[in-house]
């Protein structure tokens, strides 16, 4: 037991860090550290901007999507090293953000279902973050069942004709390409009438609109399809077949072992470790010690999950389903995190402003947009679903609409 | 990173698992649960016959000489099995003070011992309520005489030999405290029995008058001692309530593919599902959180105090919560005495308690990480 690297690691791991220490954007370092919940937000430059600037170099380097193949601008890496490559990044990882879902999700798909042709026009342009990229499967009334969703997608001629509306979509208006799931066929079960296209996000008929959020903020997208065309060239599997499409997707989607998610605890421990109580300092109060101690234990404890995960890797083994836990510990620990060092902060909790009485407000900011970490990505009870199924092997959820096609389901509950 | 046991420790951990498997099957747990012997003597016998009670016990001292990850992968099969034998008093307290602080001859009394199965060690701490502190000991220890009372005692009744803190001054420092070694079979002690929520692993009261009993380690440096021993058997108890914790998943896995009612398996309930998902997740991350505290361990690592303390409270919420709710999942069946269950749940609260109580590791967590922050 022992978390040192290999020599081939060491040797990959010192080419990395030179590169990342002689390239990259050392003057939003300090105020890409601060930023560790939600999204980034630069004081004086668009993430986009700064983001693709980053991608562009990292292109060049061959640093960027680097365990993709090299033929589509990728680097041949192996998981390991993608790993180490994410650690030497470090903060300035999250420039990238605009391009996650282009890397992890959009371009794995194209790259399992895609002709030749399509690997090749779009995935380099992709690493290269001259393109991004949106996903589009979420729907009002399709979030958890995704494979409810309502978007048509009807053939005419060698087009294929859509209409219907999408939800939360990160980045669809600074996107150049959408990965676009929908219904082929309503009248067979809602699996398997589905089918994956990509198109233009400037196709005429695409609106994008901003969703303003319950934490007042706008982040996500609704993007509405009115007649929009997509040739059947930028179909993506067989007709009907977008169900098996969409799990790929979905399956990269969960495979982001490096990816540390915030916890609050470290903020929490620092908060404690200044607030003055009536009797003393917050740490120094036993209920206080007992709750950070819970906090702190659940943190460590998916700290060295991800390291089990990545010793797996390093042999060269598949990480076994442990690293399905981290998004379900960190959100609920976020939003209890919040609730608690408000409680401390007593009658002035309520405050929202960005003075030192609140801590800048950060627990307020973070009350308010924790419950999103709960539901994007997988609820927090679709990821017990899982853990139940595929972890524990127990039985999958009875489901009465599997069988009976598409519209004959019910769509109003009352 | 090899964040990871080592194929020959897997291999060992398999090992002891199928020998537990045959040997201490929940039938033979339930001899001792059923009060008809004090431990199971034919176990721990089998135990030594297999070298797992000195595997981290030097050769030189009759051990196998392996070391304390060894040790990390049969205390999970312990756990796991509710093995109704003195292992965790013997083998991660007494043993582990010897080797911290024994001198040559102490050793080489009481190391082969433990190792063959012929001497049971405890540590005697504890004098009533309260959690480890200098100022809880009230034992007193002058010319190598100890007067007092210890309870309880980790299997304090059959033990052959104690390590007894002792209270040497009053300046109301850590150095009032210093430890000593105590024959139990000799005279000036009185062992006795107490009933406790775990009767698989006994307790006990031990009165001391006018007992003669030799020093271990420096007079005054007791508590520092017992600081380190009490570390070092946090990360192995983490161990056993890690492995009791997945058997109790298990169980009320398999229960839940097997019952039947409303026509389906109540495994397919998600108020069920998600009770068994969130077992999982403190399974893991007790898991991880002992993996770590078994680094700081094996190698004698600066990180050792935060990481036990963070494996102890891992693991203690862990068993906890996964025996309670396997008792949850079993419904009435589950509150049985025929039933496995409560062998766990019992295991787990009196294994919450052994070592000082959960809010007194989660206070030492926390202190811990605040010196390393100073640093």
């Amino acid at each position: 037991m022992n978390f040192d690297d290999t020599p081939q690691e060491a040797a990959f791991r010192e080419t990395a860090r030179k590169w990342v220490e002689a390239n990259a954007p050392k003057e939003l370092e300090a105020e890409l550290s601060k930023s560790s919940l939600g999204r980034i937000r630069l004081a004086k430059h668009d993430i986009v901007d700064v983001g693709k600037a980053w991608q562009k170099k990292k292109f060049e380097g061959n640093w960027a999507c680097l365990h993709w193949p090299k033929e589509y601008g990728g680097r041949g890496a192996t998981p390991i090293e993608r790993v180490i490559w994410q650690q030497e990044e470090g903060v300035f990882g999250k420039l990238t953000q605009p391009f996650q879902i282009g890397e992890g999700m959009c371009g794995p798909t194209v790259m399992a279902w895609g002709s030749e042709d399509a690997k090749r026009r779009y995935l380099p342009k992709l690493a290269a973050g001259e393109e991004i990229w949106c996903q589009l499967f979420s729907e009002p009334s399709a979030g958890s069942d995704v494979a409810g969703l309502r978007t048509r997608a009807e053939k005419k001629g060698d087009n294929w004709i859509i209409n219907g509306q999408k939800i939360w979509t990160s980045g669809a208006h600074y996107s150049d390409y959408g990965l676009l799931i929908a219904r082929t066929d309503p009248n067979v079960p809602k699996h398997k009438g589905l089918t994956m296209f990509f198109l233009d996000m400037k196709s005429p008929g695409v609106e994008v609109r901003p969703i303003k959020q319950a934490n007042g903020m706008q982040e996500f997208n609704e993007v509405y399809f009115t007649d929009v065309e997509i040739p059947d060239s930028q179909r993506l599997g067989a007709v009907g077949e977008g169900w098996s499409v969409s799990l790929t997707t979905l399956m990269n989607e969960r495979m982001s072992i490096g990816a540390r998610l915030a916890t609050g605890v470290p903020e929490m421990f620092e908060f404690c470790s200044n607030l003055m109580l009536e009797d003393g300092l917050a740490i120094d109060d036993p209920a206080v010690c007992s709750k950070l101690a819970s906090w702190a234990v659940k943190s460590s404890g998916l700290k060295y999950t991800s390291y089990r995960a990545i010793s797996a890797l390093s042999k060269g083994e598949r990480p076994g389903p442990e690293n399905s836990i981290g998004k379900l510990v960190s959100g609920m620990m976020l939003q209890d995190i919040a609730t608690y060092a408000m409680d401390l902060q007593g009658a002035a909790g309520v405050l929202t402003g960005t003075d030192e009485e609140t801590v800048h407000g950060q627990f307020q900011q973070m009350l308010l947009s924790s419950p999103s970490m709960r539901i994007a990505g997988g609820t927090d009870e679709i990821l017990r679903n899982i853990i139940a199924e595929r972890v524990l092997g127990l039985p999958g959820d009875i489901r009465v609409d599997k069988d009976v096609p598409y519209n004959k389901i019910p769509t109003k509950g009352r | 990173m090899n964040f990871d046991f080592s194929d020959d420790q897997k291999q060992l951990r398999d090992q002891a698992r199928k020998f537990l498997a045959e040997k201490c099957s929940p039938k033979a747990v339930r001899v001792v649960l059923d009060g008809k012997a004090p431990y199971d003597s034919e176990l721990w016998k089998g135990l030594a016959e297999m070298g797992f009670l000195g595997v981290a016990i030097p050769e030189e001292f009759g051990g196998a000489g392996a070391g304390h990850l060894e040790l990390c992968v049969i205390a999970e099969e312990m756990g796991r099995a509710n093995a109704p034998v003195p292992f965790s008093s013997t083998v991660y307290l007494a043993a582990e003070a010897l080797l911290i602080a024994g001198s040559d001859a102490q050793k080489k009394e009481w190391l082969p011992a433990i190792a063959s199965g012929e001497a049971i060690g405890t540590l005697a701490l504890f004098e009533g309520k309260g959690n480890p502190s200098p100022k809880n000991i009230k034992l007193t220890a002058s010319n190598g005489v100890l007067n007092g009372v210890k309870k309880p005692v980790a299997d304090g009744a059959i033990a052959n030999f104690a390590v007894v803190a002792a209270r040497t001054g009053s300046s109301g420092r850590d150095s009032d405290v210093s430890l000593f070694l105590v024959d139990l079979k000799a005279g000036g002690v009185e062992m006795r029995g107490l009933t406790n929520l775990d009767p698989t692993r006994g307790q006990a009261e031990i009165t001391f008058k006018d007992c003669k009993a030799e020093p271990l380690g420096a007079a005054g440096e007791g508590w520092s001692i017992l600081t380190q021993v009490l570390d070092r058997a946090a990360v192995l108890c983490a161990f056993e309530q890690v492995g009791g914790a997945d058997r109790a998943l298990e169980m009320g896995r398999d229960y839940a593919l097997d019952r039947i009612a409303f026509g389906r398996q109540i495994g397919s309930f998600q108020a069920v599902k998600h009770m068994l998902a969130d077992m999982y997740v403190s399974a893991t991350l007790a898991r991880s959180n002992s993996y770590y505290g078994a680094w700081a361990l094996s190698t004698n690592a600066a990180e050792l105090p935060e990481a036990a303390a963070a494996a102890r409270i891992s693991a203690t919420q862990a068993f906890q919560h996964c025996a309670k709710n396997n008792i949850q999942v079993h419904g009435g069946m589950g509150f049985t005495w025929e039933f496995d269950c409560h062998m766990y749940y019992r295991r787990a609260n009196a294994m919450a308690l052994g070592l000082g109580s959960l809010s007194y590791w989660e206070d030492q967590l926390i202190d811990r990480m605040r010196k390393k922050n100073a640093a």
